[in-house]
């Protein structure tokens, strides 16, 4: 008799999902951990320099090394500091990031919990995230940090909205507000012709881009701003507490990334599907293609840092209100046309 | 019964965080209480199976509405205890407004008992039921014009709001945008060529 045959069978479906649980959220901190090296590294080729090469083969065990010396270090907390919210914040960055990845179809017929509003469920959990920068901002009861949290606060706020209305239309075009559905809702005999990507063209830009300012990356990164405000919101932080907001920034990037390619490019989808037999290797849909997808997204996290200077303050806000929110209220109306009509291949 | 377990939790969380949003000293804690209160009703009404309105409360109130609140609140240099001197001037005001919503509920709980359907006598839904679509069925056919009217109101508010706190100061100085975007190397920079002189 096996382990799990003894257990009675409530207790099993609470066995099985927290295992499951617990894979998808190992994989993702590794995932988290080796991509700080990855950009380290890209950024220094980009750069033509080497990039960290000195502990373990070709440096890949930079990042155990990082977190190692991270977890040594002492956490300080400020005089006149919050104390109980400078403690919590880092975890309530944290938290959302994790937590979304519930609803993520991640290869074909598995979602850890497929519940039917699961694009709501992303967009309510990521519109979270920003407690943990403001608080960490006003709990460290430093100006500069403040500042940071000011400044992050404005901009989630802002583009959350340009983001919920390139997912208004995601939610058009597919008529679901399922994940696995969206999925689905993308697959055809054209391949990735078939994507959402195609017809909702300017959405996917804006969308990717209102990411990137929600991840406060750069060239949006005026939350952290070195050059100004010293480290922004996190300047207080020491040792594993500004480990966790780390994480928290690197976990956010991978959802973005995950989630660009569910709304736009197919999630786990091949695209050679329809031009290859559904049971060959390049036809057949897989969590393969949806990683591959993602490290693409990923990849232009790290080289965009590397290529463009930090926007002015003013010119982010000016994107964000007046480009972003008229184009895709634009485009709604377009696509609204276009479901109309039964545009083949999409909406036929 | 787990179900009730986990109501209990929940409604107790709630009643305490809702007890903490007036007892705390620190206006910013207020608001974090009120943030969890928030979350425990969104939970309560999950345990109901109303997913969509659960998930947009959380979504418009904390993730919207809650951090605009915050932020000023954060900004406001508020003095509590002198905020608090004059309290017991506005007791006999609260105090009716306490009878009031006192009758109000033990009216609900009265009304309960005459008929009125309490949540474990609602029929069971099937396990495909999609409370998104059926709100968003009931929104746009029954309820359309009331539907588009809140929407009206709410336009309305954005532009009232927006009009009330525009001010056109004179002599205010600001940035032509379109310009500096449009501008071209040419404008900035001058590329000069030279011979390079003889040494010395």
């Amino acid at each position: 008799m096996s382990f799990s045959d003894s257990l009675p069978p409530q207790l099993h479906v609470v066995a099985i999902t927290l295992a499951q649980i617990l894979a998808v959220t190992v994989v993702l901190i590794l995932c988290v951990a080796y991509l700080t090296l990855a950009e380290r590294k890209v950024i220094g080729y980009i750069q033509n320099r080497i990039g960290p090469n000195r502990v373990g083969p070709k440096g890949l065990l930079q990042p155990f090394a990082d977190v190692l010396k991270l977890l040594l270090k002492e956490v300080v907390v400020p005089a006149n500091a919050d104390r109980f919210l400078f403690i919590i914040a880092p975890v309530l960055s944290i938290t959302p990031a994790l937590a979304a990845w519930a609803v993520m179809p991640l290869f074909p017929g598995f979602i850890l919990a497929n519940i039917n509003a699961g694009l709501l469920y992303v967009l309510a959990l990521t519109s979270l995230g920003v407690y943990g920068v403001i608080l960490a901002g006003w709990a460290s009861n430093s100006k500069y940090a403040f500042l940071g949290a000011m400044r992050s606060a404005a901009q989630i706020v802002a583009y959350e909205i340009a983001m919920g209305f390139a997912l208004v239309a995601v939610v058009m075009a597919s008529g679901s507000l399922n994940l696995g559905e969206i999925v689905q809702a993308q697959a055809g005999g054209a391949g990735l012709l078939n994507w959402f990507w195609l017809p909702l063209f300017p959405l996917f830009i804006v969308y990717f881009i209102s990411g990137l300012a929600e991840t406060n990356r750069a060239p949006f990164d005026v939350a952290e701003g070195e050059s100004e405000i010293v480290a922004g919101f996190h300047v207080e932080y020491s040792g594993v507490s500004f480990a966790v907001f780390f994480l928290a920034e690197y976990a956010n990037m991978i959802l973005i990334s995950a989630l660009t390619a569910v709304f736009f490019l197919g999630g786990w989808l091949s695209p050679f599907q329809g031009w290859f037999a559904a049971d060959s290797l390049l036809g057949a849909p897989g969590f393969f293609w949806f990683a591959l997808k993602t490290a693409f997204f990923l990849f232009c996290f790290l080289w965009f840092r590397a290529t463009f200077p930090r926007y002015r303050y003013d010119q982010i806000m000016r994107l964000g209100w007046k480009v972003f929110i008229p184009v895709t209220i634009v485009w709604i109306f377009v696509l609204g046309a276009m479901i109309a009509f039964k545009l083949p291949p999409w909406f036929a | 019964m787990f179900t009730q377990i986990l109501f209990y939790l929940f409604a107790t969380v709630l009643v305490g965080a809702a007890i903490g949003v007036i007892t705390a000293r620190n206006p910013v804690h207020s608001v974090l209480f009120l943030v969890l209160a928030f979350f425990n009703s969104a939970v309560l009404w999950l345990l109901l199976g109303a997913e969509f309105l659960a998930i947009v409360l959380v979504l418009v109130y904390v993730g919207a509405v809650m951090v605009l609140f915050l932020f000023v609140v954060m900004m406001l240099d508020i003095n509590v205890e002198q905020a608090k001197s004059g309290f017991t001037k506005y007791a006999p005001l609260g105090l009716v407004v306490l009878v009031i919503m006192a009758v109000e509920l033990a009216q609900v709980i009265w009304v309960r008992h005459m008929g009125m359907i309490s949540a474990d006598e609602l029929a069971p839904v099937a396990a495909d039921y999609n409370n998104t679509r059926e709100l968003g069925l009931l929104l746009y056919t029954d309820y359309f014009y009331a539907f588009e009217l809140a929407a009206v109101i709410l336009l309305v508010a954005i532009v009232a709001a927006i009009s009330l706190t525009m001010r056109r100061r004179p002599g205010l100085k600001a940035q032509n945008i379109s310009s500096q975007v449009s501008v071209r190397r040419q404008d900035r920079v001058r590329l000069v060529k030279m011979d390079s002189e003889e040494r010395q």
